[in-house]
């Protein structure tokens, strides 16, 4: 269908789950003020969880979950090769996520624990760049649908696409969330890139961390601050590790 | 042989789908007919294991509910809240009443938005003869608009109540770290109120579906609604008469490993048991909103419903049911004032149990603490571990009733898809 005798141009995307809660996926139903409008700026040709439509002729792929056993490494590569564009929807995505957390534990321990003497294929979970080249990442657990919705936004109409360098503790300040810190919390804000528009200061949790790093956090300041305000280094270590953003560090 | 026996030994179907769509998670169907016999009839979960209990052990408490949450991107609401009430159960700590209002309403926001998703997106393109609920914008504007409208107000019950709709972030341990203001209770009950009027017009539009005649008899377990229609704990009760206090749960599920499943199997009196929205108006119908009685009598549902394909209607029904309870909430939140929604935490060595009805049937949290307050031992038993034994049993039953002369293979498998869609599988969740 031609407008002011544009073509409109229609990505043909489809959307993959693999290990996780399916969360973020769920995201791209939700929002429903604008839900007709980003319904119609893409032609969804494969989404499992919502469509029994089947079509493997997509340009963007939206992959949610981490990987964590073989017959999903084969799936994510097959998808790689038929995607133009390979987004990495998520914290498990691009991090591993919580689902990273078993990796601490030996896993044939955790498979006697959990299914006794009929154990079950696993491996340790990784994040999807550990297997494919991923070309957009979108972090968050779950995603933001603003951010998706900017995604697509770029790949329909090729509208810069702009990442947030600054951290969650800027946007806690645009809307006037009382500091973490200054309730007794340990709050990973300073560190984290925005983007998620602070929800959880907000309401009352300090941040987790589930977007990663910002763009040059300043760590030493942040780890003097930790200590100066009386939480322990397990305490920090605990949340740094829990959705895998932040693995360097540790 | 009769000419109808005959017939039916011409009968050769084969079903066989692998990674059934508009559920949550990855499980697969498989029905084989052979000369009038059903020789093979599967429901297997081919999830991922997460290993949830095995990440859980040496989280300190704070974390647990977090991290529990994730188990679920649909009930992570239910999941935080079963999470949090089996740790206060350890601790020995009361939660305030205005927080216990609270965690009631995120509940029933939660509640909302699963059934509301599951009703329109999953199950009605079913019904219409569509591949999902996207085309229903173009084809049924009006349709379109009234879903995304309820899904709207759920969601905004859920951001308003627990700081986000998918994980939550103001339900701790202790009861709740915010509580909304009262500007915010009123426009949601304006919300809510247009939210009724929505419900008239959705009760309309399914009325028009038609509820595959199918019955297997099945034993239902769900909370007992002593007082309410029961969430949030309380004592746990069957159709087949078992009763039990919450801290009992092993004895109402008996969880069991199988071959060829990732996710576990439970049993109780039967081979089979059934949770969910079906579950609890079968054994709390008198305790619904009466609003929401009327609302099950078009649709013939009344205790005990056998037909595992009521569970749509069920599940409408409640949806009536949270959204004049929630009204009932607001008022009495802005009724009280400020008040107090968090207790005094002090960990100690102990192990509790939470139960909560979320969207898909009973969801058990059970946790064993040190004196530090880090979990020792952890096992959770999910609504879709319940519900896979009996999907499957029902699979086998419904293929034996329907494989007669004039059955096609697709018009088999349309009819195995929407049972196992009846239950709203939450399959990784299931596997965990």
């Amino acid at each position: 269908m031609d407008h002011l005798r544009i073509e409109k141009k229609l990505p043909r995307v489809a959307v993959f789950d693999f290990t996780g809660c399916e969360g973020c996926e769920l995201q791209l139903a939700n929002k429903e003020e604008t839900l007709g409008a980003f319904l119609s700026a893409i032609d969804v040709v494969h989404f499992r969880e919502v469509s029994s439509a089947e079509g493997d002729d997509y340009d963007v792929a939206l992959v949610d979950g981490a990987i964590s056993r073989p017959d999903e490494v084969e799936r994510l590569k097959a998808i790689r090769q038929q995607a133009k564009v390979l987004v990495a929807m998520g914290s498990c995505a691009c991090f591993g996520g919580v689902n990273r957390l078993k990796n601490a534990y030996d896993l044939q321990e955790a498979n006697r624990e959990v299914y006794g003497d009929c154990p079950k294929e696993t491996m340790p979970t990784q994040a999807v760049k550990h297997f494919v080249a991923v070309d957009l990442e979108v972090p968050g657990c779950p995603v933001n649908k603003d951010e998706i919705e900017r995604v697509v936004q770029h790949l329909v109409w090729d509208l810069p696409l702009c990442t947030f360098a600054y951290p969650v503790c800027l946007q806690c300040k645009q809307r006037f969330t009382v500091c973490r810190f200054d309730m007794g919390e340990l709050c990973l804000g300073p560190i984290t890139r925005a983007g998620c528009n602070a929800p959880c200061p907000a309401g009352g949790l300090g941040c987790w961390g589930c977007r990663g790093p910002a763009k040059n956090p300043n760590y030493q300041e942040f780890f003097a601050l930790v200590k100066e305000k009386g939480f322990t280094e397990r305490e920090l270590h605990d949340r740094l590790g829990f959705f895998g953003g932040f693995e360097d560090l540790l | 042989m009769s000419i109808s026996e005959e017939s039916r030994n011409r009968v050769n179907l084969n079903v066989d789908v692998r990674h059934l769509a508009r559920v949550e998670g990855h499980g697969n169907i498989k029905v084989r007919v052979v000369d009038g016999q059903v020789v093979e009839a599967r429901w297997d979960i081919v999830e991922t294991p997460r290993f949830f209990e095995v990440m859980l052990k040496d989280k300190h408490y704070t974390a647990a509910g977090i991290l529990t949450a994730r188990i679920c991107g649909i009930c992570s609401i239910g999941h935080c809240l079963a999470s949090v009430r089996a740790t206060e159960d350890a601790f020995g700590v009361t939660i305030p009443e205005a927080a216990a209002k609270l965690r009631l309403l995120a509940k029933h926001g939660e509640t909302l938005q699963s059934h509301v998703l599951h009703l329109f997106f999953l199950a009605a393109p079913d019904f219409l003869g569509l591949p999902s609920a996207i085309p229903l914008k173009d084809v049924n504007p009006e349709a379109f608009a009234l879903a995304a409208r309820l899904k709207g107000l759920a969601n905004r019950v859920c951001d308003v109540v627990a700081g986000r709709t998918t994980h939550p972030v103001s339900i701790q341990v202790g009861g709740m770290a915010k509580m909304p203001d009262v500007q915010t209770l009123l426009e949601l009950k304006a919300g809510l109120e247009r939210g009724c009027r929505d419900l008239d017009a959705a009760i309309e539009l399914f009325r028009t579906m038609e509820i595959p005649d199918f019955v297997r008899e099945t034993e239902f377990v769900s909370l007992k609604g002593e007082r309410e229609y029961a969430f949030i704990g309380g004592r746990l009760l069957s159709t087949d008469g078992v009763e039990r206090p919450e801290a009992s749960y092993r004895v109402m599920t008996n969880e069991y490993v199988t071959e060829e499943n990732t996710s576990k199997w439970c049993k109780l009196s039967r081979e089979s048991f059934a949770v969910g929205a079906l579950a609890r108006i079968n054994n709390n119908y008198h305790r619904l909103h009466p609003k929401a009685r009327a609302a099950a009598v078009p649709f013939d549902l009344a205790p005990i419903n056998h037909n595992p394909f009521m569970n749509n209607v069920a599940q409408l029904v409640e949806c009536v049911h949270v959204v004049y309870d929630s009204l009932r909430l607001v008022d009495e939140l802005i009724g009280t004032g400020p008040a107090p929604i968090m207790a005094e935490v002090t960990p100690r060595a102990g192990q509790g149990v939470g139960a909560v009805e979320v969207p898909r049937g009973i969801l058990y949290h059970d946790y064993e603490y040190d004196d530090q307050g880090r979990v020792v031992r952890a096992n959770c038993v999910i609504p879709t571990t319940q519900n896979n034994a009996n999907i499957h049993f029902d699979l086998k039953a419904l293929a034996e009733q329907f494989a007669t002369e004039g059955m096609t293979d697709e018009k088999l498998e349309l009819l195995c898809s929407m049972l196992v869609r009846a239950y709203d599988p939450c399959i990784s969740c299931s596997v965990h």
